[in-house]
């Protein structure tokens, strides 16, 4: 022979398909660029600021309790967890709060449960949730869209804990001027983008582009996204079907609020949504079905967030119940 | 769509890169004889051979060496007109070292096989051709080397009614049996009119992938006129070879959990070995040689040889002009199952499709935790969690594991294939599978 290799010994298989936890997070990432722009382009600095806020209080409490020096932050999930926060923010948010938010997210949401792979709730939403109970008021203050680019509303840069300055020239949301005043906003406006609301949520075009190119790349599983859709139109069809015109219909719930950024982005969590196809199927029936009900018959004019938290508190029973039924078992 | 939907195929499983590029037009090649042969007596799944020859003994090519030892057990042949030198223990493909008839090959003999007088006649009783088999050590060439006559007996009472041979040849690299089904089309048929009429089968098919074209062309022009046997061009996919996957892609019928094809009245054997049945009925040759992919990037040579079985992988290699100094490993098998190997001393065997050099390692060595993102049980062809599993082995919970099946699982390699954690699925399904076998009894 004319030269004798270092022959090594693993086991089978001798080759793999390329794809490492680290590389999905990317791709996800990478597929947040549009709707970051979007937000950047409808929110100015302000989404900036607010992107990078909470992404440090992610990145520093993910860096600050983890074990293997910097190990887990290469798997770029802390990175991904505040950018998805930050999407789910008002844009007139002070920065303080949305660091503050990352950093419970992280430290509330994944380190305590064990890291990547060991936390039962969405970690982005673990640190919306808090702020929400936290900052109540903050959290529903809605700025309005267009100002210009360079325009930073001093709440943004608030002191910590300093009360901000009232200075908001606020609005509704769509959602909220359809529970509260019964007035519907137009597809076209919801899709455009042209609407007030959290920083990701309102381009409805670019989130639906960017869940398709996920779906087709699959990085997530299809079917997650896809019956939470379809099982927000079942059951508010049903609500106008059997309740009339006083209940918006199935196309205004599908594009209004957090339920387009919810379904591509945090449904789609793996670790926290069952890993069967059947339970991704039940996840997803669920999260619609709550959905409607929190819009429609709770105290606040927005549901996605809870639903997803509490769908991911019932994932673990769902994974159970829909284990795979073995090649050649019973029950096909 | 529909184009998609007209190309059969079972479902999950995953698709690795085909690679077969460098040899599926190499026309097999005899490879020269060496001087030293390397006969394990476990060759095949079952009970290991028993010795017929003492060292010093003079042997002829062909000639019985060790006969089997029970039903599930098959012989061994001397490839090569030489003597005996030895009866010792040998590394052995699988790692370990195993008893083996080591043949000193005769530098002066014309080691032509010699065309037998007492071959088997197709005309024999299925008893007697099966028995006939089993002595001319025919066992599957797919790669599990499984005692072919111990699925052509049909237990009484029990009835078969279609014979599949094996021709999706779905790990990566491997061209053998292209090659086979490409240039021995009529051996192929043959044999497999054999199986047919041993097994009492009324219909024959043949599973080839769709990127075998030409073997798919050869073989439908050589079916004689008025045999009931259809080529089926199955979609490309892993691990479809396997005889569950093959099942279910051809006739959409899952084999029950715990049982055999058989219980579905259906065969399955590899068309090399179909080939090798009809040559042993057209000549006496019994199994002495086969053909193997020498292939990879670590590989200045690749080809297509007809190796004598126990030829060193050392001399297989040297013929194929010998290794590049990248390479990082040599696997005997596909790159999905195979086994890695660290001496090149071991012989070629029976179940060696392929000797594959590759360059770099699998990246299987930066393990993180789960993520539960379920591609593991989409790659899956038994519909297992191997997530579910791979944690319950780690925990030793023998009874969970049993009761989700683990023993349903033939160790593919797909799960660990797709996994983004690069958690080693397949190897913790070995740890689980001994586990269960060992404590699960009770
Ligand atoms: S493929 Fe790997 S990471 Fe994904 S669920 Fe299976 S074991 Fe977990
Ligand atoms: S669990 Fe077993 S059968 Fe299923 S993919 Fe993994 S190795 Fe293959």
């Amino acid at each position: 022979m004319t030269a004798s290799p270092q022959l090594e010994l693993t086991t089978a298989p001798f080759l793999h398909r390329g794809l490492s936890t680290r590389r999905v997070m990317f791709e996800v990432l990478a597929s947040l660029v549009p709707v970051v722009a979007a937000a950047i382009y409808f929110f100015g600095l302000a989404a900036v600021l607010l992107v990078l806020a909470a992404t440090a209080g992610a990145v520093l409490v993910e860096w600050a309790f983890d074990a293997q020096g910097t190990r887990a932050l290469r798997d770029g999930s802390a990175l991904l967890t505040g950018v998805l926060l930050a999407l789910t923010l008002p844009p007139s948010l002070p920065m303080w709060m949305a660091f503050l938010g990352g950093a419970i997210g992280i430290g509330l949401g994944k380190t305590i449960w064990g890291g990547l792979g060991h936390n039962l709730f969405n970690p982005a939403l673990v640190g919306r949730a808090f702020l929400q109970a936290a900052f109540p008021t903050a959290m529903t203050t809605w700025a309005r869209p267009g100002l210009s680019f360079a325009e930073i509303r001093p709440a943004t840069l608030a002191w910590p804990f300093m009360k901000p300055a009232a200075d908001v020239v606020t609005t509704a949301t769509p959602l909220g001027l359809a529970k509260f005043d019964h007035q519907y906003t137009g597809l076209w406006p919801l899709l455009a983008g042209t609407t007030a609301g959290s920083l990701g949520e309102t381009a409805g075009l670019v989130l639906i582009a960017c869940g398709l190119w996920l779906a087709i790349r699959r990085v997530f599983d299809w079917r997650l996204p896809v019956s939470t859709l379809l099982s927000v139109a079942f059951f508010s069809a049903l609500l106008r079907a059997f309740g009339g015109e006083a209940y918006p219909g199935p196309a205004f719930m599908l594009c209004s609020g957090g339920l387009l950024l919810g379904a591509v982005y945090m449904v789609t969590d793996p670790v926290t949504t069952p890993l069967t196809p059947r339970g991704a199927w039940i996840f997803g029936a669920g999260c619609g079905l709550l959905v409607v009900l929190i819009r429609v018959f709770g105290g606040l004019p927005e549901g996605v967030m809870y639903a997803i938290l509490l769908m991911n508190a019932v994932t673990p029973l769902i994974n159970r119940y829909t284990q795979p039924r073995v090649f050649g078992g019973e029950g096909r | 769509m529909a184009a998609l939907r007209r190309t059969l195929t079972f479902r999950h499983g995953v698709h690795p890169d085909e690679h077969k590029e460098a040899t599926c037009r190499l026309p097999i090649q005899r490879m020269p004889f060496v001087d030293e042969y390397v006969l394990p007596l476990s060759q095949h799944i079952g009970r290991p051979a028993k010795p017929v020859v003492r060292p010093g003994q003079r042997v002829q090519r062909g000639e019985l060496i060790a006969e089997p030892d029970g039903f599930v057990s098959s012989a061994v042949h001397s490839p090569v007109t030489g003597t005996v030198a030895a009866i010792e223990m040998r590394p052995h493909p699988t790692g370990r070292k195993m008893e083996a008839i080591v043949v000193r090959a005769d530098p002066f003999a014309s080691q032509r096989f010699v065309r037998r007088s007492d071959r088997p006649r197709e005309d024999m009783e299925p008893d007697e051709i099966v028995a006939a088999i089993q002595r001319a050590g025919i066992v599957g060439l797919g790669g599990a080397a499984f005692p072919s006559h111990v699925k052509l007996k049909v237990p009484p009472g029990k009835r078969v009614r279609f014979a599949i041979l094996n021709g999706c040849e779905c790990e990566p690299y491997l061209t053998a049996d292209h090659r086979t089904m490409a240039e021995r089309p009529r051996a192929v048929l043959r044999g497999l009119e054999l199986i047919m009429k041993v097994t009492g089968a009324e219909r024959g098919y043949i599973g080839v992938e769709v990127n075998k074209p030409d073997a798919i062309a050869r073989l439908r022009e050589e079916i004689p006129d008025g045999m009931p046997i259809t080529v089926v061009p199955l979609a490309v996919k892993y691990p479809q070879g396997a005889e569950k996957a093959l099942i279910d892609a051809i006739f959409h019928k899952e084999v029950p959990t715990g049982k055999l094809p058989l219980d579905l009245e259906i065969v399955v054997q590899n068309v090399g070995t179909a080939a090798a049945i009809a040559d042993l009925f057209a000549t006496g040759q019994p199994l002495i040689e086969r053909v193997v992919t020498v292939s990879g990037p670590g590989v200045r040579r690749p080809a297509n040889l007809l190796v004598p079985i126990g030829t060193p992988v050392r001399a297989v290699l040297e013929h194929c002009g010998g290794l590049l100094p990248s390479t990082r490993q040599v696997v005997l098998g596909g790159p999905m199952m195979g086994h890695a190997q660290k001496d090149l001393d071991v012989p070629v065997v029976k179940g060696t499709s392929g000797v594959i050099a590759l360059d770099r390692l699998a990246p299987v060595t930066d393990e993180q935790p789960c993520i539960r993102c379920g591609r593991c049980l989409e790659a899956c062809p038994m519909f297992l969690n191997p997530s579910l599993l791979a944690t319950l082995a780690r925990a030793e919970r023998v009874a969970d594991l049993k009761e989700h099946h683990i023993l349903d699982c033939y160790e593919c390699a797909s799960c660990s294939f797709v996994c983004p954690s690069h958690i080693p699925l397949v190897q913790l399904m070995r740890v689980g599978k001994a586990l269960v076998r060992e404590r699960g009894s009770n």
